[in-house]
């Protein structure tokens, strides 16, 4: 026996992905509940990156007009108020990160409990503990990247939205797309790193499940 | 001629720790569960029955004592070696039919085969035909809640034949189901006990079980209360339908 045992696979990632993708359809409901506290937080980590990357631009631009509106908004200086506000933004945008983070981590944790007899079936057919995390994991990171993206659109849209009612049309005539792009990277980066460390406990709850929770009825 | 023995326990003992208090659920049970038998345990809610059970299944470990499945003992192996025996060897059937809900009929049998490392071609072919074996050969790509209970647990069957297991352990098999779906479904499970040679152990309350059963088993207060053979059964069971009628 213990040769073929070494041969086992946990079985292919792709059957792995595929269950997860499968598994987030239909539950769609919980999961757009949570991807929306990634899309939340994500859209304001990009929304004030990318008004600071705006504003950084415009300070440089060499158009009175521009520079006249900034002068009317008290803007045109890297002033002590200015520099107050983003360390004020940056920290309401690590809580936001923060509260997102417990939230998903709460909700797998749910998720988990809830899919005890699934977990339990799965060992009974003989999957590995690694499989049962991949599946978390992959789940995890499908929610965290697709909110991430929205979150990302989300938080692009809405500091153009207010860029151009704050300074007109000058905001895309200067747009700073090198910094928005920087901006958009590190959101990605962020939003699935915070999605898959959410679910590293979730994950190692399920896999530690014994195989004959699948066999409870009591709930 | 000597028959084989597939399962066997030998002076199995198991303690549960509850706050200050032990209990003992299991007083030393010697058994042998012979290969191609349909063997039944019966015995009433806290008797032992389902951690004798579990403990035959691979589920459990003992706390004193020896379960050899297949002359393996099951206390020696580590996680990927039980991963494996659940894998091959044993298929399960529970009484809330636990079909993944998020896959077909079809990948629900596929599954073992993956995790057994077949290809998906030939998993899907052989899913096919083993769904087809017990009847649903028309619901292929139905997802379990599209099915009924009895067409679920018929799906439960199936997966529990894909790796042609030497065992299928069946939890109150018929527990949720209706007295025609369950008789039907304990004829399915008598099939392919025939059919294939697999050996069957069930854990029930069923009495319509014994009538399939080559031994039932009674267990109370953590022993082995009495084991009765098939022809010995046939006489008891008249009395408890006469019984009952």
């Amino acid at each position: 026996m213990p040769k073929e045992v070494g041969q086992q696979i946990v079985l292919p990632l792709s059957k792995a992905i595929e269950l997860s993708a499968k598994s987030i359809r239909v539950r769609l409901g919980r999961s757009l509940i949570t991807m929306s506290g990634i899309i939340l937080a994500i859209a304001f980590l990009m929304s004030i990156g990318t008004s600071n990357a705006v504003l950084d631009k415009l300070r440089h631009v060499d158009d009175p007009r521009v520079q006249s509106v900034l002068q009317a908004k008290g803007l045109d200086l890297d002033s002590e108020a200015v520099h107050e506000e983003r360390a004020r933004n940056t920290w309401l945008v690590v809580l936001s990160l923060l509260v997102c983070l417990v939230g998903i981590w709460n909700s797998m944790l749910m998720s988990v409990t809830e899919r005890f007899r699934e977990i339990g079936t799965m060992k009974c057919l003989g999957a590995l503990d690694s499989f049962i995390i991949k599946i978390f994991l992959l789940e995890s990171s499908f929610q965290g990247v697709v909110g991430t993206l929205v979150g990302i659109s989300l938080g692009l849209l809405l500091s153009v939205v207010m860029g151009l009612g704050s300074y007109g049309s000058a905001v895309l005539k200067y747009f700073p797309w090198l910094a928005v792009l920087r901006w958009g990277g590190l959101s990605l980066l962020i939003g699935s790193v915070i999605s898959v460390v959410a679910a590293i406990y979730p994950a190692y709850v399920a896999a530690k499940m014994e195989p004959v929770e699948a066999m409870r009825v009591d709930r | 001629m000597a028959r084989q023995t597939v399962v066997r326990t030998e002076d199995v003992r198991k303690v549960y720790q509850m706050g200050a208090v032990e209990v003992e659920a299991l007083k030393g049970i010697t058994l042998e569960v012979y290969a191609g038998e349909y063997i039944s345990i019966m015995g009433p809610s806290g008797s032992g029955k389902t951690t004798l059970f579990n403990m035959i299944g691979g589920l459990d470990k003992p706390t004193s004592g020896r379960v050899y499945i297949d002359e393996v003992d099951v206390a020696q192996l580590d996680a990927y070696e039980l991963a494996w025996l659940r894998c091959r060897k044993i298929g399960y059937i529970f009484q809330t039919f636990n079909l993944i809900p998020v896959m077909s009929a079809l990948e629900n049998v596929m599954l073992p085969m993956i995790f057994a490392r077949m290809t998906s071609d030939d998993a899907r072919e052989k899913a096919a035909a083993l769904l087809e074996r017990v009847g649903l050969g028309d619901r292929l790509l139905h997802k379990p809640y599209e099915l009924s209970g009895g067409q679920q647990q018929r799906v439960a069957v199936a997966r529990a034949m894909a790796n042609d297991p030497a065992i299928i352990l069946a939890d109150e098999p018929t527990g949720n189901l209706d007295l025609k779906t369950g008789t039907e479904i304990i004829e399915l499970l008598k099939q392919m006990n025939e059919e294939s040679g697999v050996t069957i152990i069930s854990a029930t309350h069923d009495h319509k079980m014994l009538s399939v059963s080559d031994r039932v088993l009674w267990i109370r207060d953590g022993r082995v209360e009495r084991i009765v053979n098939r022809e010995e059964l046939q006489i008891e069971v008249g009395k408890i339908d006469g019984r009952t009628e």
